[in-house]
């Protein structure tokens, strides 16, 4: 290997970015417009849930109730219906996601015989925030019946002072306030660390073949992984640089606590992204049309990165053979890393396990993409 | 015209079907994808792995602690001995929830004070600790119901406050009444992964021809603007309906979603939602020169477009500036075209603002890249 060469090698890829201020510009732009989209779409949070309410009795204790669902901030009520049609065409349209239908018998009963009950109706097709909306209402009518009892009882002059004998005394360690960007922000600089890595590699190769300048590289004396390192070099610069932005807006933007060391930041993430520019660049290697190198990267990186890494789906929740199929996506170890440095602090030999992930990953690209390489060019 | 329309298709078809690989890549890649995420896309949370720590060791805490063992949303890991070695558990991720029975809790209970029951949770991933400490909760309060009847009926001989007053809520979950969460993805990624093929295909069809220099040739032939966008559309709108059947009825027979609504409407809606997918990758062949700028601006464009869709992240809880941006992105509508002709099976009368959007969305952009292609002629 020699230096002038890589060095000449490494120019000329520089040129090239150079000479394609689009491309670099989206490459530098990427991290801002992604990281503000991403960390402020990416929430699970629910609140202000929409409702519509279906009252058949219209009494006080009716009202009374659908007060407290006024009341609650997990919910907005977006419409009173009269009609059972009306109900069904408002979660049809999804216009609201639950609908609380109140019994024309429901204060009848409550008197009678003390118990009385309303529906829920749910939307279940997104089943998770259907789920979720039904414990929120289950809160509020609970609430709601507590509220009840103890009127009842302090009329029949029960002093009842106590409710529940026991409490749940909850502490969350890592991200206390369970706030859930505190956990994706990480992810988000993940993904786009490994969409930005493939997007910027894995037509390097590819594009000298379409436009026929690979003859002329063959020509020279240069070796496969002259090539190679020159290529990646500057591209690893660009990732950095990359990787700086996103990392910084994640810290200081988002405000994720960061209690790790930069050190540990700076290893992790630049083995990260020799593994994400190294797939990019086999990849470039092994298919000669840019069309196609565009389709398997694409193919690589954005819905596995986003799905299968564990960023907001967690991998435990998945069927085994998935999870097994999990440790062949790189971008896992990073997420897993990169959340760890952020929420827990942890150093290099805490996450060991990864790294050696992602060094055998890199090893394997490298020499993978050096061998290819050799071979295209007979 | 016909004659060079035809021409032209038949040339795009044999650049599309000539080689296996080509074939290849449209066909394996949407399927073993929707296969993948069919199964890794799921916020269900089942089997917590949970440590428990019981330093009181009484009745009451054994019974406390056999309501969690029993629960399927749990599963205890490991019983602890130390508040050490529970500290240790969660540190190293071996548990995500660690419950702790401080010694004297069944003695606040007996004497009718509030006796808490401990809760330690890894915040990293919030959503599972948000939905785990919601099951947490939801045992511990009917626990806690359970042992106040206990006590009522005890010391004030009425027959316990639950049966004196209650007030319950029934959920009727519509359309997908086991709450599968399966049923609310497999669509989705039908759609996305349509959207990630569909546009990347388009995008790089008139810019390689650029790049490559064939774009002259088809210049200097008398075909005209409009014929020559129809000849690269028709194609790959014949391949998007090609993928989206193939990944709809692999999802349909695979995943046994159920589809509940006329099929003629799905048909309709896909057909207008490719012409919006070709419409924004003809875009964005227009305005770039080569085929890496095509390729990051796909990136670019395609990643906000998935994340900001509704597919996973409810929209309701996004930014109201996000909210906005939505109405731009076909994929949000499509998602309520696909959702709701799978498992609500609503027709035209409820869906035609998604459609009419979408169709709005296609001729808007069709229109802008029809006016620049015309342009770059000049």
């Amino acid at each position: 290997m020699k230096i002038r060469r890589l060095k000449a090698i490494a120019v000329k890829e520089i040129l090239q970015i150079w000479r394609d201020p689009r491309s670099l510009m989206i490459a530098l732009l990427m991290p801002f417009t992604q990281m503000f989209l991403l960390g402020y779409g990416v929430t699970l949070d629910l609140k202000h849930i929409p409702v519509c309410t279906f009252d058949r009795e219209a009494s006080q204790n009716s009202q009374a109730l659908l007060k407290h669902f006024e009341a609650s901030s997990y919910f907005a009520i977006v419409r009173n219906v009269r009609t059972y049609p009306a109900l069904t065409a408002a979660i049809d349209r999804a216009d609201c996601k639950i609908a609380i239908v109140i019994p024309p018998d429901f204060s009848e009963r409550l008197n009678d015989s003390g118990s009385s009950s309303v529906q829920a109706i749910l939307d279940a097709t997104d089943d998770n925030t259907a789920n979720i909306a039904f414990g929120y209402a289950l809160a509020v009518v609970s609430g709601y019946a507590a509220e009840v009892a103890l009127d009842a009882l302090s009329r029949q002059g029960h002093q009842f002072q106590q409710i529940q004998p026991m409490t749940v005394q909850s502490r969350v360690w890592f991200n206390e306030d369970l706030e859930s960007r505190n956990f994706i922000i990480p992810g988000v600089v993940a993904v786009i660390m490994a969409l930005i890595g493939a997007q910027l590699t894995s037509l390097t190769i590819s594009r000298e073949w379409e436009r026929g300048t690979m003859e002329l590289l063959i020509s020279t004396p240069v070796k496969p992984s002259e090539v190679m390192i020159g290529k990646l070099g500057p591209y690893l610069v660009l990732g950095w640089i990359d990787a700086a932005f996103c990392l910084m807006l994640a810290a200081l933007w988002f405000e994720v606590p960061f209690r790790g060391t930069i050190l540990t930041l700076f290893v992790t993430t630049t083995l990260f992204l020799i593994v994400v520019l190294g797939i990019g660049y086999l990849l470039s290697v092994l298919i000669r049309s840019q069309i196609g190198a565009s389709q398997i990267a694409l193919l690589l990186t954005m819905l596995p990165t986003t799905l299968l890494s564990g960023y907001v789906f967690p991998i435990d929740q998945m069927p085994m053979a998935i999870q097994d199929i999990t440790y062949l996506v790189y971008s896992r170890y990073y997420v897993t890393i990169i959340k760890a440095i952020f929420l827990k602090g942890a150093d290099i030999p805490a996450l060991a396990a990864p790294i050696l992930f992602l060094l055998v990953y890199a090893t394997a690209v490298m020499v993978l993409a050096a061998r290819a390489f050799r071979k295209s060019l007979d | 015209m016909f004659g060079r329309i035809t021409n032209m298709l038949i040339k795009e078809f044999i650049q599309l079907w000539r080689d296996k690989w080509g074939r290849f890549r449209l066909i394996a890649p949407p399927v073993i994808q929707l296969l993948l995420f069919g199964y890794a896309a799921t916020f269900e949370v089942y089997h917590v792995p949970t440590a428990v720590l019981d330093l009181d060791r009484t009745q009451e805490s054994r019974e406390l602690v056999a309501r969690f063992t029993s629960s399927n949303r749990l599963n205890i890991v490991r019983r602890a001995q130390t508040q050490d070695e529970i500290d240790a558990v969660i540190d190293r991720s071996d548990a995500a929830v660690a419950l702790v029975i401080h010694a004297g809790f069944a003695n606040l209970l007996r004497k009718g004070e509030t006796a808490p029951l401990q809760v330690l949770v890894d915040g990293t991933n919030s959503n599972t600790a948000l939905i785990a400490l919601g099951y947490i909760n939801t045992i511990a309060a009917r626990f806690s119901q359970d042992y106040a009847a206990d006590l009522a009926q005890r010391t004030l001989g009425i027959r316990g406050m639950t049966e004196l007053i209650q007030v319950t809520i029934e959920q009727r979950p519509w359309y997908n009444p086991d709450f599968n969460g399966r049923w609310f993805f497999v669509p989705g990624v039908i759609a996305t992964i349509t959207l990630v093929m569909v546009v990347n295909l388009t995008a790089f069809a008139v810019v390689r021809e650029r790049e490559v220099g064939t774009l002259e040739q088809i210049m200097v032939s008398p075909i005209r603007p409009a014929e020559f966008i129809l000849g690269k559309t028709v194609p790959f709108f014949v391949v998007g309906m090609g993928i989206a059947g193939l990944v709809t009825i692999v999802g349909i027979l695979w995943f046994q979603i159920p589809f509940v609504g006329n099929p003629l409407v799905f048909v309709f809606g896909t057909m207008i939602y490719l012409l919006s997918l070709l419409a924004l990758g003809l875009l964005i062949s227009t305005v770039c020169a080569t085929q890496q700028q095509a390729f990051a601006t796909n990136f670019f464009v395609v990643n906000p477009l998935f994340t900001l869709s509704g597919f996973s992240f409810p929209i309701s809880s996004m930014p109201d500036v996000l909210q906005w941006l939505t109405y731009i992105n076909p994929l949000r509508y499509f998602l309520v075209v696909i959702r709701g002709t799978f498992l609500k099976g609503i027709g035209v009368g409820i869906l035609w603002p998604d459609l009419l959007a979408m169709a709005a969305i296609a001729a808007v952009l069709l229109a802008i890249s029809i006016l620049r292609f015309r342009k770059s002629l000049e």
